[in-house]
């Protein structure tokens, strides 16, 4: 072995004969087995994410069975329309995603630049919407936690903190704000990823020449987390739109 | 309590006086696990050292190959088992009598609050820091906390639990041994954590009627009006007035004690006043009306806490420190 | 006296100059941004050792203070304020910046990939990146130190954290969020490794039972980490922003926070003592020159107790004012924690029996961890048995019982791992007489300074107190004294191993006749760790005389 030994982790090492990948790295023996490696490191991540929603979900239903009724009339002031209609941008986009891992898989560069624009136009309408909706709560003052200043009158009474005695939910409104500072939390960090999954489709049609039927694993490992973060949404839906 | 060589070794001085039959029930089943954890951990020290004595390092030692022994795992498997089973109902057994107070126990209502424990008994009256039980009657501590979690501890009579602000938990126990246990906070919580603490006296009925009644036995001694002073000192460890007040001149949460009577103090709403008895008093039971410059105002009230004569004694102590 | 070790004490073929991964590419910039595992492994090294020294400063400072119970240190007096800050901090730092990142960022890091045959682990920039991660999460911690301290001690419990404590909670709370990640990412990294790096021939069941053991740790990392991360983020939360979960003020509960918070710190538990029972599975088997007895039991041992551990978080919370049904299906699920140690100790005992047991350093800790682990697991049985568990509980019984788990048996296993895997990591041998003396010395001083807390907590003595009644004052004195035979023990292991830099590199590849392949590799390995790839050709721990005679 000579002293100059090659970099470890560098892009390739041509000299071990032509039909080496460029993107095959040095401690991998082959590309399927780089691939497969990679595919499981991105499902170990995603059980990760599933369980950090999860906490939250676990948060969402205990507080909502100790305030029951506050959170059925909290959740009357969401737009459910506009809750719907995520729904199914983000239900296609899932499928446009599909579409273009199936494009990367078949070397089919335009194909595949298109369904990853579409999909990042979802991508846009979802979070168009999510602005809208925001900015509605915003209004009303239906905000988490101690900004919780509701001006809609009557049904979601504000509570100035301590106003119902030092401790104890007994006769507080605190359910409305609790209701509220979930649904920040849990759309907002849904919302985070969207915005990350929104910078990786950039960063994919930037380098998106490099993606063959001989190397998509990147399009195919966005594929993954871009249907994850879909799914979350296909449980945050019900949970927050659809109280009954 | 002093303890020989062998009680450490028997494990008796591991535990505390016991102060109740179920104390007694605690420690049979304290010192039976110990007893098996002393016969496993002599045995796997000895395996231990033996092994590593008599296979010690020899050239040419050819170590025999054997990977399993199917019978001696399941063996070694299930035999735990069996004994952490057994271990266990042992343990549920005591605890279910820990866990449902009875019928007829003498409720007694527990405040925690960063950092003094304050008691209500059932007429009404209240102590701080300072709880009084009948012998051999059952009492039963329903509790909650003002503010962060606190722990309410009585070593003597092996219970204790969490005080949990915005919910009611509850200990009980019957107290079989006359004379004073120590109870302390046992969850952290804060700067003087360690400071929340009190003396827990078990009395005959009669004294324990007398003590809510009047303040008890403690206050036989300075009936005569003699010692008024002393009497205030021991209602300022009593009622923790020491975990913010202090007695020696340093500055704590509230001003300190000495030197305090006839000097002039300014207020937090500008005005100043000469402090003298009636100062003193309103200070007590409306702390907030007019607090020291310089102090937050977080004095609790001790209104329907301090009886007429522990405020007269608080007082005179007071006086007393030049 | 010393035995042989090993028959061919060979250094084996080497080219000269001998290059290898420490003296290739040695600039700054050069370690700053390697990705070879074995740079980040002995990066993580010094950093987790770093706060392991500033911790144990810290432990030694406590014990001082509670030396007498007049509060002073070095003639300073400690206030209770400041007091709870140490102990805060002290936990913090043990737990979040050297236990839990320690074995697997530097041993394992080190050794998994050489023990599997492969080249690196599966995604070594992500390895980097979680070392990286790991710095910021604890510039933050020391950060949150100088801007105010902490005291809330290391569980951060609500509503105390979230509404009361001074300081900067959210700061430290946010840095164990950052650490958190790194954590993750680290056993994500592992889990690929394992799945898909190892060497031609080896099947699962061929894997060295270290590789079982972090495997077992990475799976508890991935699955317990986020809910942790999760928890400590609407911590934070509550505090600025009054949500509602936490505090009953605002319509919160603070049992829920520890149900989350347990839900990831009992498993944490078991990323910390895992990697320990790893090492040990390593050790025994290599210095009794026998094969390991009961190798599927202990690898099946160390998967049970990674799922084991995310049933039984509710025995920390029996008097918190959980449900007293949850009280009793917790006590009960504790007890199955019991069957596979005690599976792992009988195993090693019968894997010592009829061996040929060299007595180096390295084994020295070995059998100190199986004599402290037994304490440690021991007298953990009076803490899952309720009745006595409620006696004890809160109490320095459960200081003692986990400082012997955590420390008698984790640290004790790291630091008998590191003089294992030195040679290897560094090419060089340490003094092994010393080495001995040490490890003695660490026996002792740990039995001095814990066994006194057993007997303080079982006769009442609340932990994270300040004050504390006259009559514990001698235990506490004794125990005050054993924390300086640790302190001393712990600084002679560093003075000697840094000692050991200065010789020169020539230990041999093998020192210690171990089976497994990161010994077919020269020590220090080189960059890429084989010179051809490795196959294996015989299960691990084969002490049999063919194992001996060369492969052919």
């Amino acid at each position: 072995m000579s002293t100059t030994t090659p970099e470890l982790h560098t892009h390739g090492d041509h000299s071990h004969g032509g039909d080496h990948n460029p993107y095959h790295q040095h401690h991998f023996t082959t590309m399927e087995q780089q691939f497969d490696t990679s595919k499981i490191g991105m499902w170990t991540f995603l059980a990760t994410e599933v369980l950090m929603f999860g906490g939250l979900f676990v948060g969402f239903g205990l507080s909502q069975g100790k305030f029951p009724q506050e959170f059925v009339d909290a959740h009357h002031h969401l737009q459910r329309w506009a809750g719907a209609l995520n729904t199914v941008v983000l239900l296609i986009s899932s499928w446009t995603m599909v579409m273009a891992v199936n494009a990367a898989k078949t070397s089919d560069k335009a194909k595949m630049k298109m369904f990853l624009i579409a999909t990042f136009v979802c991508a846009c309408i979802f979070m168009g919407v999510k602005y809208y909706e925001y900015s509605h709560k915003f209004e009303e003052g239906l905000l988490p936690g101690r900004f919780y200043v509701s001006q809609v009158t009557d049904t979601l009474k504000a509570c100035v903190d301590g106003a119902a005695g030092a401790y104890g939910p007994a006769g507080c409104t605190h359910g409305y704000a609790t209701f509220f500072s979930f649904y920040f939390m849990m759309t907002g960090l849904h919302g985070i990823h969207i915005l990350i999954g929104m910078g990786l489709i950039l960063w994919l049609l930037k380098n998106a020449d490099k993606f063959s039927a001989a190397y998509y694993t990147p399009v195919d490992l966005f594929g993954l987390y871009w249907h994850i973060v879909d799914m979350i949404w296909i449980y945050l839906f019900p949970l927050y739109y659809l109280i009954s | 309590m002093e303890h020989s060589f062998i009680d450490y070794i028997t494990g008796q001085a591991m535990l505390p006086p016991r102060g109740s039959a179920y104390a007694a029930e605690v420690d049979q089943v304290f010192i039976g696990i110990y007893w098996l954890c002393v016969v496993l951990f002599v045995g796997i020290t000895f395996a231990t050292l033996y092994f590593a004595w008599r296979y010690r390092f020899k050239a040419g030692r050819v170590t025999p190959h054997f990977t399993h022994n199917t019978t001696l795992e399941i063996l070694w498997s299930v035999g735990p088992l069996l004994i952490c089973v057994g271990l266990f109902f042992w343990g549920l057994n005591g605890w279910m009598k820990f866990a449902v107070a009875p019928g007829d126990a003498m409720e007694v209502v527990v405040t925690g609050k960063q950092w003094l424990w304050q008691f209500e008994y059932p007429d009404g009256s209240r102590t701080v820091n300072d709880l009084h039980a009948p012998v051999n009657k059952p009492i039963k501590l329903t509790m909650t906390s003002e503010d962060v979690l606190h722990d309410f501890f009585v070593p003597d009579m092996r219970v204790k639990h969490d005080v949990v602000p915005g919910r009611y938990t509850q200990i009980w126990f019957t107290p079989n041994v006359l004379g004073p246990h120590t109870f302390t906070c046992a969850e952290y919580c804060g700067k003087d954590h360690s400071g929340m603490k009190g003396i827990l006296t078990v009395e005959s009925q009669e004294d324990f009627d007398k003590f809510v009644a009047t303040g008890g036995s403690e206050w036989e001694p300075y009936r005569d009006g003699n010692n008024w002073a002393g009497w205030g000192k021991l209602q300022y460890e009593r009622k923790g007035c020491n975990s913010c007040h202090s007695v020696d001149g340093t500055s704590s949460k509230g001003p300190t004690w000495k030197g305090l009577f006839g000097k002039t103090e300014s207020f937090a709403d500008g005005t100043t006043g000469v402090i003298d008895a009636a100062y003193l008093e309103q200070s007590m039971l409306q702390p907030n009306a007019k607090v020291v410059k310089g102090f937050e105002p977080i004095m609790p009230t001790f209104q329907g806490l301090l009886r007429n004569h522990e405020i007269k004694g608080l007082q005179a102590y007071i006086e007393s420190l030049k | 006296m010393e035995p042989v070790l090993h028959s061919e004490q060979q250094v084996g073929h080497r080219p000269a100059p001998f290059t290898h991964y420490l003296n290739e590419n040695t600039s700054l910039w050069d370690w700053m941004t390697t990705v070879d595992h074995k740079r980040i492994g002995l990066m993580y090294l010094v950093a987790s050792g770093f706060f392991f020294m500033i911790g144990g400063l810290l432990a030694l400072a406590l014990r001082l203070v509670l030396l007498t119970p007049k509060h002073t240190l070095l003639g300073l007096t400690v206030d209770a304020d400041s007091y709870n800050k140490l102990f805060t901090l002290h936990g913090a730092i043990m737990v979040f910046l050297f236990i839990i990142p320690a074995i697997p960022g530097s041993l394992t890091n080190f050794v998994l990939p050489l023990m599997l045959g492969a080249k690196d682990v599966a995604f070594p920039k992500l390895n980097l990146a979680s070392f990286y991660i790991y710095v910021i999460g604890a510039t933050m911690a020391v950060s949150s130190i100088i801007i105010g301290g902490v005291d809330t001690g290391w569980t951060f419990y609500t509503p105390y954290s979230s509404s009361f404590a001074n300081g900067s909670v959210a700061m430290m709370t946010m840095s164990v969020f950052v650490l958190g990640f790194s954590s993750i990412l680290t056993g994500l990294n592992f889990i690929a490794t394992v799945h898909k790096l190892r060497a031609p021939g080896m099947g699962w069941f061929d894997m060295p039972l270290f590789v079982w053991g972090m495997y077992s740790t990475a799976v508890i990392q991935i699955l317990a980490t986020p809910v942790l991360a999760i928890t400590v983020v609407l911590l934070a939360i509550e505090k600025t922003l009054h949500i509602g979960i936490f505090d009953p003020r605002y319509g919160g509960d603070p049992v829920l926070f520890q149900h989350f918070f347990w839900f990831y710190s009992h498993p944490a538990v078991y990323i910390m003592i895992l990697p320990g029972m790893a090492i040990i599975s390593e050790l025994i088997p290599t210095f009794s020159k026998k094969t390991i007895f009961g190798y599927r039991a202990i690898a099946y041992s160390s998967v049970s107790l990674a799922l084991v551990s995310f049933i039984v978080w509710g025995h920390h919370m029996f008097v918190s004012g959980q449900s007293q049904l949850a009280t009793v299906v917790f006590s009960a699920l504790t007890f199955l924690v019991a069957i596979p140690s005690g599976v792992k100790v009988f195993n090693w005992l019968t894997t010592m029996y009829k061996g040929n047991i060299v007595l180096a350093s390295p084994m020295l800790y070995a059998i100190a961890f199986l004599i402290l682990f037994a304490i440690g697991g021991l007298t953990g049985i009076f803490l899952g048995t309720l009745s006595t568990d409620v006696h004890l509980t809160d109490t320095y019984f459960v200081v003692a019982h986990f400082h012997y788990v955590m420390m008698g048996s984790t640290v004790t296993a790291f630091i008998g791992g590191l003089h294992y895997w030195w040679p290897k990591m560094t090419g060089r041998m340490y003094n092994e007489k010393l080495a001995k003396i040490a490890c003695v010395l660490w026996f002792i001083g740990f039995n001095a300074t814990f066994i006194p807390q057993f007997i303080m907590g079982s006769q009442g003595m609340p932990r994270r107190y300040y004050n504390y009644l006259d009559q514990f004052q001698p235990f506490h004195a004794f125990s005050t004294v054993g924390s300086w035979i640790i302190g001393l023990s712990l600084f002679m292991t560093l003075a000697y191993l840094l000692a050991s830099l200065r010789k020169p590199c020539d230990a041999p590849d093998d020192p210690w006749g171990g089976t497994t392949l990161e010994w077919k590799t020269s020590s220090p390995p080189i960059t890429h760790n084989f010179a051809d790839q490795p196959v294996l050709e015989r299960e691990p721990y084969d002490y049999r005389p063919a194992a001996t005679a060369g492969k052919h």
